[in-house]
């Protein structure tokens, strides 16, 4: 079975898992929503405050859920014993890896796809001219998240403290993704908007060089 | 064990002397005085550190292509030297910041670099501390090593573009137009040192790793004799 079909079967079982449940999506959700609700309690930003603030808090907010978020991905596996399964399963250990981050791509790119919104009427931060350029950035940058993370995730699991343990391992390592996402979300709600491509590029370089250092890593996460 | 008792000997005399070189022979430098001085160990403590996290990453993956014990005690033991050497760098940067810039700090590329990597580090080490099964332990953290050294040139370059588009008046930071003559000397000798003391402490600590492992080895065995025969000689029962 060739590596992406294995990963297409491991991601349909971790959507279908979530749809019977949707407990992930909604506790992300809700949680990146309290984010945003803070930030206007602890800094009471104007319009033109939140425009200049508003993409540090909106990538802050997806940093935090999906440090929360990523955890369950193995640690759910683990707690029902169904790891070894898995394991057991004719297919490599880079299409586990890959079938959940496809999976933790998606739960994250739908909580996204609901807060940004819901963040640009909050702050009255304008959504119209440059959507799709913010859908490319908000991907490239919820990619290197979802990779590092998912890694990280299989790392934490075996450790003591593990939902505490996620974010210390993660956080930093995502520093620099931060603030390339920053500045690329932020140029884009500048006036006028433009596309700062060094951060896209660097973003891009990000994904391309995790991705590349989790495959050839993948056999020691999952291994017994 | 001889070798050992001289070459700390030798990195001890080594290590006075840098101290008086830096403080008696180095001229003074003209518009920071006497304040400069602790540049001749900021920058060597910085050098150590980036070396030890460089072997670190070196030993880990060793361990992964591997799987001897030995690259792991040694990715740990250079970690923690490592982490050691940073919060020297750290902890001078600030006093000679605040008299020179007029603040203790400031996010420029090579402060926030090494600021990651300090945090970066410490995770790593907290990590070893919460897996309990050493195989386990150790293959994680080779894994997490890697990420977060390759880690360190993204933060560097993000940094770098980040400020070159924000340009702050208080980085002038690095030594800049050439150095003079005597004081490049001095810097060498306690670059040299420093690096020195670094080996000699990492030594010891992976040597501290060797003998722990080792412990846990008798212990296990005693654990298993207890087991055969709780009366045998030289039984000690143990409050664990």
């Amino acid at each position: 079975m060739s590596t992406a079909r294995a990963a297409s079967i491991v991601l349909a079982k971790e959507l279908r898992m979530e749809l019977r449940t949707r407990e992930l999506l909604s506790a992300t959700l809700i949680f990146a929503l309290i984010v945003v609700v803070m930030f206007s309690y602890a800094f009471d930003p104007t319009p033109s405050e939140s425009r200049r603030y508003g993409p540090g808090l909106l990538w802050i907010a997806f940093l935090f859920a999906g440090s929360l978020m990523l955890h369950p991905s193995f640690a759910r596996e683990q707690a029902s014993e169904t790891m070894d399964a898995l394991r057991l399963a004719p297919i490599s250990s880079f299409a586990i890896l890959l079938g959940k981050m496809a999976a933790n791509f998606v739960f994250l790119a739908v909580a996204e796809a609901i807060l940004v919104p819901i963040f640009a009427v909050l702050y009255d931060v304008p959504l119209v001219g440059i959507l799709w350029r913010l859908i490319l950035v908000l991907a490239l940058g919820t990619l290197g998240l979802v990779i590092a993370g998912t890694v990280f995730a299989a790392i934490s699991a075996h450790s003591r403290m593990r939902e505490l343990m996620l974010p210390l391992l993660l956080l930093p390592v995502l520093a620099p993704l931060l603030v390339a996402a920053v500045q690329a979300t932020r140029s884009l709600m500048g006036d006028p908007p433009s596309l700062d491509r060094a951060w896209v590029a660097f973003l891009a370089a990000f994904d391309v060089i995790f991705m590349t250092a989790s495959w050839l890593v993948c056999d020691f996460l999952l291994e017994e | 064990m001889k070798l050992r008792v001289s070459a700390t000997v030798v990195v001890a005399a080594m290590m006075i002397f840098a101290g008086y070189a830096a403080l008696f022979i180095a001229p003074d430098e003209r518009t920071m005085h006497e304040i400069q001085r602790i540049f001749y160990f900021h920058v060597p403590a910085w050098s150590a550190s980036f070396t030890a996290f460089f072997v670190s990453f070196a030993a880990s993956i060793a361990y992964l292509s591997s799987k001897r014990d030995r690259w792991d005690w040694l990715a740990v033991s250079a970690a923690e030297v490592g982490v050691v050497a940073c919060t020297i760098g750290l902890v001078t940067g600030p006093l000679w910041a605040k008299p020179v810039w007029g603040i203790w700090w400031t996010w420029d590329a090579r402060l926030t670099t090494t600021f990651i990597l300090w945090l970066l580090y410490i995770s790593y080490l907290l990590l070893r501390g919460l897996i309990e099964e050493p195989g386990r332990r150790a293959t994680l953290a080779a894994v997490f090593g890697v990420f977060a050294f390759l880690d360190v040139p993204l933060v560097y370059v993000s940094n770098r573009l980040w400020r070159t588009q924000h340009p702050q008046p208080v980085i002038f930071g690095g030594s800049g137009s050439g150095l003079d003559p005597t004081m490049g000397k001095v810097l060498g000798f306690c670059i040299v040192s420093v690096l020195c003391l670094m080996v000699i402490v990492l030594v010891d600590r992976y040597r501290l790793e060797e003998l722990r492992h080792e412990l846990d080895e008798l212990r296990q065995e005693a654990e298993t004799q207890n087991l055969d025969g709780q009366n045998a000689p030289g039984y000690v029962p143990t409050a664990r």
